[in-house]
């Protein structure tokens, strides 16, 4: 399939074609004008035929994101079978959280996938609120749209700027990280933290947008696509930049659906599987945005597919901002929204509420609930199983990247040592969200 | 829209006749089943105990030694067709005499559907479930996460070990209810038992016997690990 399409290069690099392969210049040219051609490459070392090596890449190696570790068979530089080994992270999230009310619960969805802090907040709140049976104000949709849109552009920035330095680019990975700090400016200026926002509540928001933050995500909304632009024509026709992701790491649509795939991963091998659209949350089908689909499921089109993601978060973050409704963010009901200081400390009814929710934390009804919503890693679910009393009988993450990951020793298998640094790019992993 | 691209349609391949949309206004139980539940309990009959609606998603309870078969003829039928599994893993409640659950959330994206499965494991009884790495790859992982967590024996996996836990784990399974969470053995003995690790000994037999790596140990060391040792014991 790879051949079918045609990348226009742009950016011509000589010693390369432009499908991105190496091109020889012949050395010399015989009398009669005919090309020699070039001596054959020296006869392997001796005694190494047939044997196969092994490689460790990792757990403190910087291209593997994170303290992934990659054993490696060799045969020569082609791969023939790899191990992943994960856990060198893991911390027992589900197990502590077993131990802590539905609030305690937020600040650690976090830490879980660390570049994406605002959207797990989000897809936390909306499986804590179905366990509640609490259905949030319009108000709160719209701004956790916001917040959820950003965070993807947030992850996309990161996963671009580390890819490229993997890749060998580096300026990408500079005006990628600036913009990542104006939307880190934004979440500062809403909630006060920048990695670690907590940015949600059971029921509604941390808190309400500051005046003229509305402005300042508009600045972002309009300057940003330029930045998008110019990341495009420095990467997408880029000789080298296709080179080094073409045709690496395919999947196709059956075996991406078999091995779990989820997010740009999947719609890159042309799987249109956004939860969003599919089952949607939040109001996601009233906006108009559209889903970026692969055809060969290689990291050229994962890179492709995210590309595009960026451009139509922003569109859905320029919707929210037109039809961001006026009204309360957090809905109205004591059993798990906080009354006011003021109230709390002057009404007996509502200091009853506060002791209650501080001292016990709000209790839900048995039941459980597994709400995915679509991170940028792709589909992450909390699942969550309450027997009615304040704390949590299971607090299930459904990591995204974990399942992702699975599927590198089949990804990986056949392609040059190099590649495996962008293959493993190409997941985008973040190890607190694997390990947990 | 780039190079490369076929602007999607939304959502699946194949559309559902009614447009998806967010789900409000849910009750505690009852409301839409799925019909996949009906079609469960017309095809296997015992092997399903009983379908429940809590928050609007269906969950089938089914045997746990029929779930490859149940899960097969979800994923290969046309009227079905879960061809994407969610999610494996498995709940202990904290009343001891409640049996362990394990849960598969699968998805029907033709169809839209939602589905959970879940077998029982009473206590008592051996924890043991059929795998369904055989319909799905992404079964893998997960499952070997719960073993890891839980202790729960896949039957049918090709190759079950810790995950997450390093493999010389001695200390159990970190998410039972009787694991407690702080860990098993005192501060002192992981710390003394870290350092008395052997730290040459981080690859596997077969990661080893890959290259001629293994060769090139000291014959004491080979013996150590042909023996079985692990580091962490």
């Amino acid at each position: 399939m790879a051949n079918r399409r045609t990348v226009e290069v742009a950016l011509s690099t000589s010693g390369l074609d432009a499908q991105g392969r190496p091109t020889r210049r012949p050395l010399s040219a015989s009398e009669d004008g005919n090309v020699l051609t070039m001596e054959p490459p020296l006869p392997m070392e001796p005694g190494l035929e047939g044997d196969h090596m092994l490689i460790n890449i990792g757990p403190q190696h910087p291209a593997t994101h994170g303290v992934l570790r990659l054993v490696l068979e060799l045969d020569g530089e082609t791969v023939v079978r790899c191990i992943p080994h994960v856990g060198y992270l893991h911390c027992g999230f589900e197990k502590t959280c077993e131990y802590r009310n539905y609030y305690q619960i937020i600040p650690w969805t976090d830490r879980e996938d660390y570049l994406n802090a605002p959207g797990n907040n989000v897809a936390y709140a909306l499986g804590a609120e179905r366990l509640f049976g609490i259905d949030v104000t319009p108000r709160c949709e719209v701004l956790r749209v916001i917040a959820a849109e950003l965070s993807r552009i947030m992850s996309h920035l990161v996963w671009l700027g580390t890819t490229c330095i993997d890749i060998g680019a580096f300026t990408p990975f500079l005006w990628a990280f600036q913009e990542r700090e104006n939307i880190y400016n934004l979440f500062e200026s809403w909630v006060g933290a920048r990695l670690t926002t907590t940015v949600t509540r059971v029921g509604g928001m941390a808190a309400d947008i500051p005046v003229g933050w509305t402005d300042q995500l508009g600045t972002f909304v309009r300057s940003f696509p330029k930045t998008v632009d110019e990341i495009d024509r420095m990467l997408t026709k880029n000789a080298i930049w296709v080179g080094r992701t073409i045709g690496l790491g395919a999947m196709s649509q059956d075996e991406a659906l078999n091995y779990g795939l989820s997010g740009p991963l999947l719609r890159a091998a042309g799987v249109a599987y956004d939860v969003r659209k599919d089952f949607p949350y939040l109001g996601y089908e009233t906006y108009d945005f559209e889903v970026p689909v692969g055809t060969n499921g290689d990291v050229y089109d994962r890179f492709l597919v995210r590309m595009e993601e960026l451009r139509q978060s922003v569109r859905i973050l320029d919707q929210a901002l037109a039809r961001l409704p006026d009204g309360p963010v957090n809905i109205d009901d004591p059993r798990v929204i906080l009354p006011p200081k003021s109230k709390a400390t002057s009404e007996m009814e509502s200091m009853i509420h506060h002791f209650k929710q501080v001292m016990e934390g709000p209790r839900p009804p048995a039941g459980e609930s597994y709400v995915a919503v679509e991170s940028p890693k792709g589909e992450k679910g909390y699942y969550m199983v309450s027997d009615g009393t304040a704390k949590p009988v299971r607090w299930r993450i459904r990591p995204p990247s974990f399942v992702n990951l699975s599927a590198i020793p089949k990804m990986v298998e056949g392609h040059l040592l190099s590649d495996v640094i962008a293959i493993n790019a190409s997941i985008d992993i973040v190890m607190g969200e694997i390990d947990r | 829209m780039k190079d490369g691209f076929t602007p999607a349609t939304p959502g699946s391949a194949l559309q559902a006749a009614t447009p998806p949309s967010t789900l409000r206004q849910l009750r505690h139980r009852g409301g839409d089943v799925n019909p996949s539940a009906a079609a469960l309990r017309e095809r296997f009959g015992s092997a399903i105990s009983a379908s429940d609606v809590v928050w609007g998603e269906t969950t089938v309870i089914i045997e746990p030694r029929r779930a490859h078969e149940i899960v097969r003829w979800l994923h290969d039928d046309p009227a079905q067709q879960y061809t994407y599994l969610s999610d494996v893993t498995a709940v202990e409640f904290r009343d001891p005499e409640q049996p362990i659950e394990v849960v598969w959330h699968l998805r029907s994206l033709p169809f839209r559907r939602f589905l959970r499965l879940k077998a029982l494991l009473p206590r008592g009884t051996p924890l043991e479930v059929d795998s369904v790495w055989p319909v799905f790859k992404s079964a893998d992982w997960l499952e070997r996460e719960c073993y890891d967590m839980f202790g729960i024996k896949f039957i049918g996996h090709p190759d079950l070990r810790r995950i997450l836990m390093w493999e010389g784990y001695r200390e159990g399974f970190p998410l039972r209810k009787d694991f407690p969470l702080r860990g098993r053995f005192s501060r002192a003995e992981q710390l003394r038992q870290a350092l008395a690790a052997n730290p040459e000994a981080r690859y596997s037999m077969e990661e080893l016997t890959i290259a001629a790596a293994f060769e090139d140990l000291p014959d004491e060391m080979r013996a150590r690990l042909a023996g079985g040792e692990k580091v962490g014991e």
